[in-house]
């Protein structure tokens, strides 16, 4: 599991892009492309490789006005599913 | 229907062939015989204004390819510009007329993913192969390059009658070369391959002990590099998806601007094909008699017309159908389900032991 401490970043050859012919963000890797849907945008944009997943939680609760335990909950649970995929680095 | 439902899916990918020139001369070439020449390419701002346009249509990626896309003195401003209109930037190369310092230019553009063929894992049959001495040596310096760099790289090796038994050697060779992916690409017989077809079908007993190898290899290298195998079309029992389906999921601007459905759709008779220098490419994907003609399923005849599985591969490849049997509109004769099935069997035991006609 991801740690607070933890800087996630996009590796080299993933990018994170808004379409609107294709209804929004997606993340594009080789050969591969994911709808990012729901808050996965927003959380993906902060995954700069400087902020850490604290900081990242603390930011996202300030902006979207929401409870951090849940915002920390969530963003962990997506967040290890993108680096199990390859797709964010810690 | 009103024009809502009528609007066709919106393109993922396009594959930009930037020239049909290459150094190379590899006879399973896909290029059409009739190769366009220098003078006919667009320009650096044609294809700046293709890419915004692709973008706006919903491209996601673009595929920089060829002939090799290293014969373009301006493929550094064509990455950017691909790079600056939002399109994530694959470039497929055959290593040779790319130098370490033109990547290291094409890093700095954005370049997000490379693709280096290679012929074989040993260098004298990759360069017989080829046609060109030297090539593989450059291709190990350059995929080297690539890794260093920290750019994902993936080694694409096409297989066929004089390598199909290195498929473990291939994999192995990708491995040291730092490669995340590697595609164990099967001969597709279209142009210069389809004119080599003898001298490239491997045997039923090859095709099996290579399918066995991939299974095994994936096994064994979970984690470490993503094995993608195409299967080889005449030795299947259903056809391939081709392109995802006629106009729905990709589209290709040739060197000179004529925008197709597939790489290989100048071989059916008939299709009309518009150009980039009149059209945009919305226009193109829209409207085009060419992306029309087989977008869909109406067009299908029997077995496809009645089949279960018509979403599923669309019927096959169109290039295919009319290569085997003469009628563009015929389910691809790889079907088992085809009438024509049983001269796809007699056409894989046609094999030739003169040497190759390379692609000039």
């Amino acid at each position: 599991m991801i740690s607070p401490d933890a800087k996630p970043k996009l590796p080299r050859g993933v990018r994170l892009v808004n379409n609107e012919a294709q209804g929004g963000w997606v993340l594009l890797a080789p050969e591969r492309v994911f709808k990012a849907e729901g808050p996965a945008p927003e959380v993906i944009k902060r995954c700069d490789g400087k902020a850490t997943l604290n900081e990242i939680v603390d930011d996202l609760a300030r902006t979207f006005n929401a409870p951090r335990d849940r915002i920390m909950t969530d963003v962990t649970a997506m967040l290890d599913g993108l680096v199990e995929k390859r797709l964010i680095e810690v | 229907m009103d024009a809502t439902t009528q609007r066709p899916p919106r393109p993922l990918g396009l594959l930009a062939e930037l020239t049909h020139r290459c150094p190379l001369g590899c006879p399973y070439c896909s290029n059409p015989l009739a190769l366009e020449p220098r003078t006919d390419e667009l320009d650096t701002e044609t294809w700046a204004r293709v890419f915004a346009e692709a973008s706006a249509l919903g491209v996601l990626q673009v595929h920089l390819s060829g002939g090799e896309p290293g014969a373009r003195r301006d493929l550094v401003e064509i990455t950017q510009a691909a790079h600056d209109a939002g399109l994530y930037t694959n470039l497929i190369t055959s290593a040779v007329g790319i130098t370490n310092a033109t990547l290291g230019k094409l890093s700095d553009a954005g370049l997000d993913h490379v693709q280096v063929s290679i012929q074989d894992n040993d260098a004298a049959s990759a360069d017989h192969i080829a046609g060109y001495k030297g090539a593989y040596t450059r291709k190990e310096a350059l995929a080297a390059e690539v890794t260093r760099l920290g750019i994902p790289l993936t080694v694409n090796a096409v297989m066929h009658r004089a390598n199909i038994d290195h498929v473990e050697g291939m994999v192995a060779l990708a491995l040291k070369l730092g490669a995340k992916r590697v595609e164990i690409a099967h001969v597709q017989y279209y142009g210069w391959a389809l004119k080599n077809r003898g001298q490239l079908m491997p045997t039923r007993e090859q095709v099996d002990r290579a399918v066995t190898a991939v299974e095994r290899l994936r096994g064994a290298h979970k984690g470490q590099i993503v094995i993608d195998a195409v299967v080889p079309d005449y030795y299947a029992r259903f056809p391939k998806a081709c392109v995802g389906g006629w106009g729905r999921r990709s589209l290709n601007v040739t060197p000179s601007g004529k925008v197709l459905p597939c790489h290989a759709a100048e071989s059916i008779p008939g299709l009309d094909f518009w150009n980039v220098r009149e059209h945009s490419l919305q226009d193109i994907w829209d409207n085009a008699p060419s992306f029309m003609a087989f977008r869909g399923t109406d067009w299908m005849q029997e077995p496809c017309r009645s089949c279960p599985k018509q979403k599923e591969d669309f019927g096959g490849c169109r290039c295919q159908a009319f290569a085997l049997t003469g009628d563009a509109r015929a389910t691809d004769p790889v079907c088992h389900l085809s009438p024509h099935h049983a001269k796809v069997k007699e056409l894989a035991l046609e094999r030739v032991d003169a040497g190759y006609e390379y692609r000039r």
